[in-house]
């Protein structure tokens, strides 16, 4: 019954979500709103490497692919489009559950650099999770035509993690996104997230809740954002930490191996 | 050490900080997170020239706005239909000139090679004849219709719509998001059950299953369009008459929508009790609609596919119903004797009983609801040749007695009944419960009967008949 690595650690839930982990491969998550040419950016860097199926235990369409970049093979994890993390329907579910517990090397928010105050939200969202993120901004080239500038740079500075602008359709900024995974993905360059500050009576109950999550979760789960689901009630998460983290994890990767067959395009 | 069980405990600690509030907390955090967007976008974003951006939110101020929104609507919807009543009258004609010309030569056909004359009945009369009037009837305002329909999908006008009733929606209990699945209805209910799955709750997602069968299909559009066309064009003049018919069938339609809304109120409030769940709709940028892919698109994946299907299934049906219409029982014919026994409750519902069996004959596709009818009007009797929608007019009011209420029971029944045969294996296939498979069908059918037994009873009994 006890906790060895191989049982609750990175490999098991990597093994729930199907993910091969291959000793040196590295997982890059894509997660973004729908409608900001999320999928583009996927094939732009997949090329025809990609299988598609479900999510395990949902109907929920899950595409992965893989590409190789400066003599490192990558995975990329084509997460459903969502607008939040709220795990409000199955889709939500799916994104921050594999944000949560699949710990991949990096993450990249791709936004519509059209609306980018609307595609922020997630951003913000997703950097509660996880500190290993590239904000990919997209469609600048339609940004551009609706006269439209993003300050890339102080949006970098502002936000903490690395920014880059990309227009996916026509493969523009693709080479800088790749370098920026890569970087980061091998950690030569750390980003510093910043965090969002909540008014002070939330931030006293984090303050007060923090430290007991911590003990329990250890390093495996970012403390203050499991601190923050916990007082709204989120009933929902207690469950996926009981299906992902427990013991008896062995056991559940048997029953949630894929529904969908595995179709390689 | 036990991960899960640990974690449970602080919930329990979360609560006692939150005093059981935590939709307070959920609040204040959703809050600041737009907040902190809408300050980072704020720094970062400049605009070099402000106006052209936003005239997307403009149009949608007007298009969404509770005043203006839903006459919109109504009009475009109107237009529409106007468009494929005015436009479909010509080249029906055309159509059926040429194939009843075609038909009298198979009939020649069949006498020069002194071919029985059962098979020819069979054949000609039944098969190749309703095909024909598959073909004339349905396919000119289906060529209209599903390209317009596509175009406002392509345009972005759409989602604006499921925006608009979404209110509606709400109000009754039901997902915004059934909207969606209506406007998919107007393609095929088979498929618009489907897209039903878009929906997360598996109670709004019964809702909408159960009433997606309100909006009137493809197989029922052209039934309703040419009846309309029938009794409002002709009872004015002919410029006055495409109007009238236009407006008929769009409150049609919208009728329909209020249908759905009562029975999804109905539904929320007895057997799928619950709230309704919020959700995000994004409206996308409105685009010139690719009007060469749409013509295309809709063509050869709606306009063919559909009258594909009803000609596999109206020509067998065709030869079905010329034999029951020839052969005798006694002294009348299996079909004379089968809508004898419809009769009298059709009669409470306005309909004679040759309708209800066309109704119920046509279960495998709705397409073939009113060549079924033809079929059996004139197979049995007098060989008319039923061509232009004047002929038909002719066929139904002089030779059949039908007032104006049998048109308005007919149209109505045909929006309100079972869904057909596709639909219903669709439901099945969904929901896996034979029950609400059953009550898919029950549901409409009794609306449908019990508003066409009101409406002939008010008229009755006010003489207006």
């Amino acid at each position: 019954m006890g906790l060895t690595r191989q049982s609750t650690g990175r490999s098991a839930v990597r093994e729930i979500f199907n993910v091969a982990e291959a000793g040196h491969e590295l997982v890059i998550a894509l997660a973004g709103n729908p409608n900001t040419g999320k999928s583009t950016v996927f094939n732009a860097l997949t090329g025809l490497r990609q299988h598609t199926g479900n999510w395990p235990g949902k109907t929920v369409l899950r595409a992965e692919g893989s590409f190789r970049y400066a003599g490192r093979k990558y995975n990329l994890i084509d997460l459903p489009g969502t607008y939040s993390l709220y795990a409000a329907s199955s889709e939500e579910e799916v994104a921050r559950d594999f944000l949560c517990f699949g710990n991949p090397d990096a993450t990249v928010v791709v936004a519509d650099g059209t609306c980018l105050e609307r595609n922020l939200n997630l951003a913000l969202q997703v950097m509660e999770i996880t500190g290993k993120v590239i904000l990919c901004v997209n469609l600048i080239d339609e940004a551009r035509r609706k006269k439209m500038h993003i300050n890339v740079r102080q949006l970098s500075l502002a936000l903490g993690v690395p920014v880059v602008p990309t227009a996916a359709r026509g493969g523009e900024g693709l080479p800088e996104l790749l370098e920026t995974i890569r970087e980061v993905a091998l950690g030569l360059v750390t980003p510093q997230p910043i965090l969002v500050r909540y008014p002070a009576p939330v931030e006293e109950a984090v303050a007060r809740l923090e430290p007991k999550v911590r003990e329990i979760t250890g390093k495996r789960l970012n403390a203050r954002w499991v601190a923050l689901r916990l007082l709204e009630g989120d009933v929902g998460l207690v469950q996926a930490i009981r299906r992902y983290c427990e013991e008896g994890c062995e056991h559940q990767t048997l029953q949630l191996t894929p529904a969908g067959t595995e179709v390689t395009v | 050490m036990n991960p899960g069980a640990g974690v449970e405990n602080l919930l329990k600690e979360a609560q006692a900080i939150t005093g059981g509030q935590p939709e307070v907390i959920r609040d204040n955090i959703v809050k600041s997170i737009y907040d902190a967007s809408a300050q980072l976008a704020g720094a970062t974003v400049s605009y070099t020239w402000g106006e052209r951006v936003d005239r997307d939110r403009q149009i949608d101020n007007i298009l969404t706005s509770p005043l203006w929104g839903f006459p919109i609507m109504f009009a475009v919807l109107a237009v529409v239909f106007w468009v494929t009543i005015s436009g479909a009258n010509y080249p029906s004609a055309f159509l059926s000139t040429q194939l009843f010309w075609l038909q009298d030569r198979l009939n020649e056909l069949f006498w020069a090679l002194h071919a029985p004359e059962w098979l020819r009945g069979v054949l000609v009369m039944g098969a190749y004849r309703s095909l024909a009037w598959v073909v004339s009837v349905m396919l000119p305002p289906m060529a209209i219709f599903f390209p317009l329909f596509t175009l406002l999908e392509d345009a972005g006008y759409l989602p604006r719509v499921a925006f608009n009733l979404d209110r509606c929606f709400k109000k009754a209990g039901a997902h915004g998001k059934q909207a969606l699945t209506m406007c998919m209805g107007f393609g095929c209910n088979a498929a618009g059950v489907i897209a039903c799955r878009i929906i997360d709750s598996p109670r709004e997602r019964l809702i909408a299953t159960l009433t997606n069968n309100f909006v009137p299909c493809n197989g029922r559009f052209p039934t309703i369009i040419a009846l309309a066309g029938l009794f409002a064009a002709g009872s004015v003049s002919v410029s006055l008459g495409g109007l009238l018919a236009t407006f008929c069938v769009a409150s049609l339609v919208v009728f329909g929508v209020a249908v759905t809304l009562a029975v999804s109120w109905f539904l929320s409030r007895t057997i799928l009790k619950g709230t309704p769940s919020s959700f995000t709709l994004e409206l996308p940028p409105y685009r010139k609609p690719q009007v060469g892919q749409v013509l295309v698109r809709s063509i050869l994946d709606r306009t063919i596919f559909v009258l594909g299907r009803a000609a596999v299934l109206a020509a067998p049906a065709g030869g079905l119903v010329w034999l029951m219409a020839n052969i005798t029982l006694g002294h009348s014919t299996v079909l004379a004797v089968a809508a004898g026994y419809l009769d009298p409750l059709a009669r409470l519902m306005g309909l004679d009983g040759f309708i209800l069996l066309a109704f119920i004959l046509g279960l495998p596709a709705n397409e073939i609801v009113l060549p079924i009818l033809l079929m059996s009007y004139l197979a049995g009797g007098a060989m008319v040749e039923a061509g232009s929608l004047a002929e038909l007019r002719n066929l139904l009011v002089v030779q059949h007695g039908w007032t104006w209420l049998t048109g308005l029971c007919t149209v109505i029944f045909a929006l309100c009944h079972w869904p057909c045969g596709t639909t219903l294996f669709t439901i099945q296939r969904e929901q896996k419960n034979w029950r609400w498979t059953l009550l898919a069908a029950v549901i409409p059918a009794a609306v449908g009967m019990l508003i066409c037994m009101t409406v002939t009873a008010l008229a009755r009994v006010l003489h207006l008949v």
